[in-house]
């Protein structure tokens, strides 16, 4: 927060990036997201915790529009996106990766994120059948900036690998290169330590914060502890569904109720 | 970038070279006229190559739009004094305005769904070029279609023919591997759910799934139209039964022998379909005197069960299985 008031050059946008307000889902009587709301601003790294079954991964399918919801609102930049397709929250600036990687393995690892510019380039299938010569031109900077992402992310000597030959660990940065190939203003990163080790998620945690500190805001669902104490601006804890927690990282250590439905007395 | 895509050209003029010379060494009508067959049905399942190896999805209707590009050529030239060339291009623009309404409807479904709307879609238009008598001339067809002239010179020949749905076939090729290299191609790839493509990711980066199982489906329409258009001129003649059930299944074998994903599969699926068909048909009498044509529908089963067992991913694979072998031997 203090980080924005400081810059005195850009005017200061104190609306919130993504408000969610009353969100409801229900799955027949399993009532997956109750009554949430929340605000996500600008710059932050908001991560949302919570036990297995709490609605975390419900509540991403619900932002990027997956899912629809039962009831409630979603405002993106202050407009609504309840109703819009995921390709749309996408080409507002709505980036995300996925629980269960969702890379592409008919493609090279370069190529994959060449898919994250999609959004970022034009040509359609008479101009790129006939090979105009923007659509060339196209070509070329998808490229390019395919592989300055991949050169950001130490990927670059797998670029023309199969995804699928690279190591857990790195198929995970893949995703997010590519998420961050469409250039988002907010990037979900759904459970990015998952099946990490110690090492992997310090690395991961510097990686996010030069994310965050690139400009683009971070909402992540996730896990690991290590990783959402040593990142987050602010932390939301669900449960069954709904919020029963919310506040800095060393507030919500030392929240009574959040340490009996979930953290345990280690914290 | 540039030097991925430098063996194409190599393939693409090694691939001009044959077709030229094929004629000019075979004198055969007969093997002109399967030269013929093979040209069309290539131009056939490049679409379909592009729908179903590319995008992931699956059609069993391709004849539809086949039978359109003939009827509406045949029609136009014969009833309304159109030029044959201009009747094409308006075939085409008609076969993919359909293939767009009907799309809109049919890919809403999925793998088997999709199959047997899209064999619907075979099905009612066969019986609409088959009754709509006052407009398609019934089952007994249409007779007498203009045939196609450049400049001064009237295509009569069939080697004529050959050349002219073969450099048909080169343009589509090269417009088809222009498209697969470009975002479109990508995000034809990035919707094939069962070729490691993945739906919720491609829309989650802007893509929208729909727009381009539509597009492609347009696209394979329209190469249909073409090569429609093309046999009706060439043969003089059009009626129904070129347009069935089979019709429709030819381009899927080929698309299946030759390799899913591979466009050269699609030619070279066609070449090797036809040259076995015509082989069994010829064969068979020779070994077993008084027996017709049917059993080349036996080669196509033994084609398809084969290259499904060995061949996964196709002829086109043949080259990468040998080096492997290589490597390890």
């Amino acid at each position: 927060m203090s980080r924005i008031a400081d810059s005195k050059e850009s005017p200061i946008d104190v609306t919130p990036i993504l408000e969610v307000k009353d969100f409801h889902k229900a799955f027949g009587g399993l009532i997956a997201i109750n009554r949430l709301s929340f605000k996500v601003n600008r710059g932050d790294i908001l991560a949302i915790i919570g036990p297995n079954g709490a609605g975390k991964t419900t509540l991403f399918n619900m932002i990027n529009r997956f899912q629809p919801a039962s009831g409630g609102e979603i405002l993106f930049e202050g407009q609504s996106i309840k109703e819009l397709s995921p390709a749309r929250v996408a080409a507002l600036g709505i980036a995300r990766t996925f629980q269960i990687l969702q890379l592409f393995s008919n493609m090279s690892v370069v190529e994959n994120v060449m898919v994250g510019r999609h959004l970022r380039s034009k040509g359609g299938m008479l101009a790129t059948g006939l090979r105009l010569p923007f659509t060339r031109r196209e070509e070329r900077n998808v490229f390019d900036a395919a592989m300055s992402k991949l050169t950001m992310m130490d990927l670059k000597e797998e670029a023309f690998s199969s995804p699928l030959s690279l190591p857990y660990g790195r198929q995970k940065t893949l995703e997010m290169a590519r998420a961050l190939a469409t250039e988002p203003k907010l990037l979900l990163l759904d459970e990015p330590a998952g099946g990490l080790s110690t090492l992997e998620i310090e690395q991961l945690a510097q990686l996010i914060k030069g994310i965050r500190d690139g400009g683009i805001t971070i909402l992540l669902v996730e896990h690991r502890m290590e990783l959402v104490m040593g990142i987050a601006d602010r932390v939301i804890v669900l449960n069954y569904g709904s919020k029963i927690g919310e506040g800095t990282p060393a507030e919500i250590q030392s929240n009574e109720e959040v340490i009996s439905a979930y953290l345990g007395e280690e914290f | 970038m540039e030097n991925i895509n430098r063996p194409r050209y190599a393939s693409l003029a090694l691939f001009v070279i044959i077709v030229i010379v094929i004629p000019i060494v075979i004198k055969s009508p007969y093997l002109i006229t399967i030269g013929i067959f093979i040209g069309l049905y290539a131009l056939i399942s490049l679409g379909l190559s592009l729908l179903m190896g590319y995008a992931g999805q699956v059609s069993m209707g391709q004849s539809a739009f086949y039978g359109i590009g003939a009827y509406v050529s045949a029609i136009l030239t014969m009833k309304c004094g159109v030029n044959p060339w201009l009747a094409m291009i308006l075939a085409a623009l008609f076969s993919t305005l359909m293939a767009g309404l009907l799309g809109m409807v049919v890919l809403r479904l999925e793998g088997h769904l999709l199959a047997v709307a899209t064999l619907a879609l075979c099905i009612v238009f066969y019986t609409i070029f088959a009754q709509w008598k006052s407009m398609t001339g019934g089952v007994d067809g249409m007779p007498g279609i203009p045939k196609l002239s450049i400049g001064g010179l009237t295509l009569t020949r069939d080697f004529h023919y050959y050349y002219l749905i073969w450099a048909f076939v080169t343009v589509i090729l090269v417009f088809s591997f222009n498209v697969v290299d470009s975002r479109v191609g990508r995000a034809l790839r990035s919707i094939h759910h069962f070729l490691g493509g993945s739906e919720m990711a491609a829309k989650s980066l802007g893509i929208s799934p729909m727009k381009y199982k539509i597009q492609v489906f347009m696209l394979s329409a329209a190469y249909a139209s073409f090569a429609g258009s093309l046999y009706v001129h060439w043969l003089s003649l059009v009626t129904p039964s070129s347009f069935g059930f089979l019709t429709s299944i030819y381009p899927l074998i080929i698309v299946t022998l030759g390799g899913q994903g591979s466009l050269w599969g699609a030619i070279i699926g066609a070449a090797v379909f036809f040259i076995v068909a015509e082989g069994f048909r010829a064969l068979v009498p020779i070994l077993k005197p008084g027996t017709s044509g049917e059993y080349e529908i036996l080669a196509w089963g033994l084609m398809i069960i084969l290259v499904m067992q060995f061949l996964p991913r196709g002829l086109v694979s043949i080259p990468d299985i040998l080096k492997e072998k290589k490597t390890k031997g």
